[in-house]
């Protein structure tokens, strides 16, 4: 499992990060972000490459859990 | 209703609104343009004395405030900054700079070729060569860096901005400069301006449509969402001009438009490029900096002055104008092809001033903000 720290980036950075984490071929990524379009962009991605997202949100920051 | 569908929505609505300003008395193929109406409202001001391009444009005080608006309903208004605002200064005024030069941002440059002019498909091929450059930037790190949390005042003075503009255009006091011939002195009525930019400032809020965002993510992830509103107003603005009789297909005689090829194309190369740096196109950074984005509300700055310097220093362009015997004029100025190469070579430079050198450099990604968020 690998945490992405993506708090304070505004996209696509973000997406990016979690892309490059995904290339690696990782079954489990956390991704932190702090706004509703990177929240948006990240699940979207991670859903089109194959994982499910699970999310948590607290006082606007959201912490993504991506699984395949 | 789906994402793409959504934007799709969101597109068509923009581009019949765009139809129908027009109509209503605004420019033909500039229903709606970010950059002419932020120059207009430049000009307005007294930052540059163009007198055919001077009017407080009550689209974009809508469109701010109906993002704003948006946002506080649905929890999004977040007052946040930091993120390299200096830098993003210059690359908007830079953005404003080449988008002159071409004569329209790139929803404008949408609404042109759904009006048949061709020469803004050339701007478009321009454009698309810009973010594929930008791509290249974000691919090898390039990175403004992280924001922050700030004030809530921070977040709530380009509304506040909005509505002492909005007084100034009702109460028109002599200090307000309005075109009485020119682009500048064709308008909609106000309040349908108004409520057209509420309605398009809500919605691109909701639906966070941006004409750069769209191709870039085509490029960089092979997804098509975003670039789905753009595809819609193309269509519902092209269907609108059909309609409405304002379809021609064509290089020379297009509304507000110049026809030198060479500059149409490399000065979008300079918006795609500075738009891609900066994370989104003028209408998405009004959109931000509604919802609090302090950095896109410097940004917009940045497009302001830069607006000021293209007239001041006539580095804007001219629409072609045909004389009965021929003679072609207008066009870009000797000025303004200097300024879109100088664009491009900052806009070069910032990149790679803001990729990493080392590993030290990057944007950590586990976890360098954690510390710094909520200063």
């Amino acid at each position: 499992m690998k945490t992405i720290d993506a708090r304070g980036l505004s996209c696509p950075q973000p997406v990016l990060m979690t892309k490059k984490a995904a290339d690696t071929g990782l079954d489990e990524i956390v991704v932190l972000v702090d706004n509703p379009t990177a929240k948006g962009n990240v699940s979207r991605f991670a859903a089109n490459a194959g994982y499910e997202v699970f999310d948590v949100e607290n006082d606007g920051e959201y912490t993504l859990t991506l699984k395949k | 209703m789906n994402k793409k569908s959504g934007l799709f929505i969101t597109g068509i609505v923009i581009g019949l609104i765009a139809v129908a300003l027009v109509a209503l008395g605004n420019p033909k193929n500039m229903g709606f343009c970010i950059a002419c109406f932020i120059r207009d409202t430049a000009g307005a001001i007294g930052l540059h004395r163009a007198e055919p391009v001077q009017y407080i444009r009550p689209e974009i005080i809508g469109l701010v405030l109906g993002s704003f608006i948006m946002a506080m309903a649905g929890k999004e208004f977040m007052p946040r900054g930091g993120s390299a605002p200096f830098t993003r200064f210059v690359l908007g005024a830079g953005v404003m700079i080449a988008a002159l030069v071409f004569l329209g941002c790139p929803l404008r440059m949408l609404l042109r070729i759904a009006g048949g002019d061709v020469n803004a498909i050339v701007g478009l091929v321009g454009f698309i060569c810009g973010i594929a450059v930008g791509v290249v930037f974000l691919n090898k790190g390039y990175s403004l860096k992280r924001t922050y949390k700030l004030v809530s005042s921070e977040g709530y003075a380009l509304p506040v901005i909005q509505v002492v503009l909005f007084i100034l255009l009702l109460a028109a006091p002599a200090f307000i400069f309005f075109s009485e011939s020119g682009p500048g002195s064709m308008h909609a009525p106000i309040i349908a301006a108004l409520i057209a930019g509420l309605v398009v400032g809500a919605l691109a809020q909701k639906s966070r449509i941006c004409m750069v965002g769209g191709i870039r993510d085509v490029i960089m992830f092979k997804d098509w969402t975003l670039v789905m509103g753009f595809v819609g107003i193309l269509v519902a603005c092209a269907v609108g001009n059909i309609v409405l009789g304002n379809f021609h297909v064509g290089i020379k005689g297009q509304p507000v438009a110049h026809i030198d090829g060479l500059w149409n194309f490399l000065s979008m190369v300079g918006v795609g490029i500075g738009s891609v740096m900066l994370g989104g196109c003028p209408l998405r950074q009004l959109i931000l900096a509604s919802e609090g984005n302090t950095d896109s509300a410097i940004t917009v700055a940045g497009y302001l002055v830069g607006a000021a310097i293209s007239h001041n220093f006539k580095l804007a362009s001219a629409a072609t104008a045909i004389a009965e015997d021929g003679t072609i004029s207008g066009g870009p100025t000797a000025g303004g092809k200097i300024a879109v190469i100088i664009v491009i070579v900052v806009c070069v430079i910032i990149a790679v001033a803001n990729m990493p050198r080392s590993e030290k450099d990057s944007v950590s990604p586990e976890g360098a903000a954690v510390g710094v968020q909520g200063v």
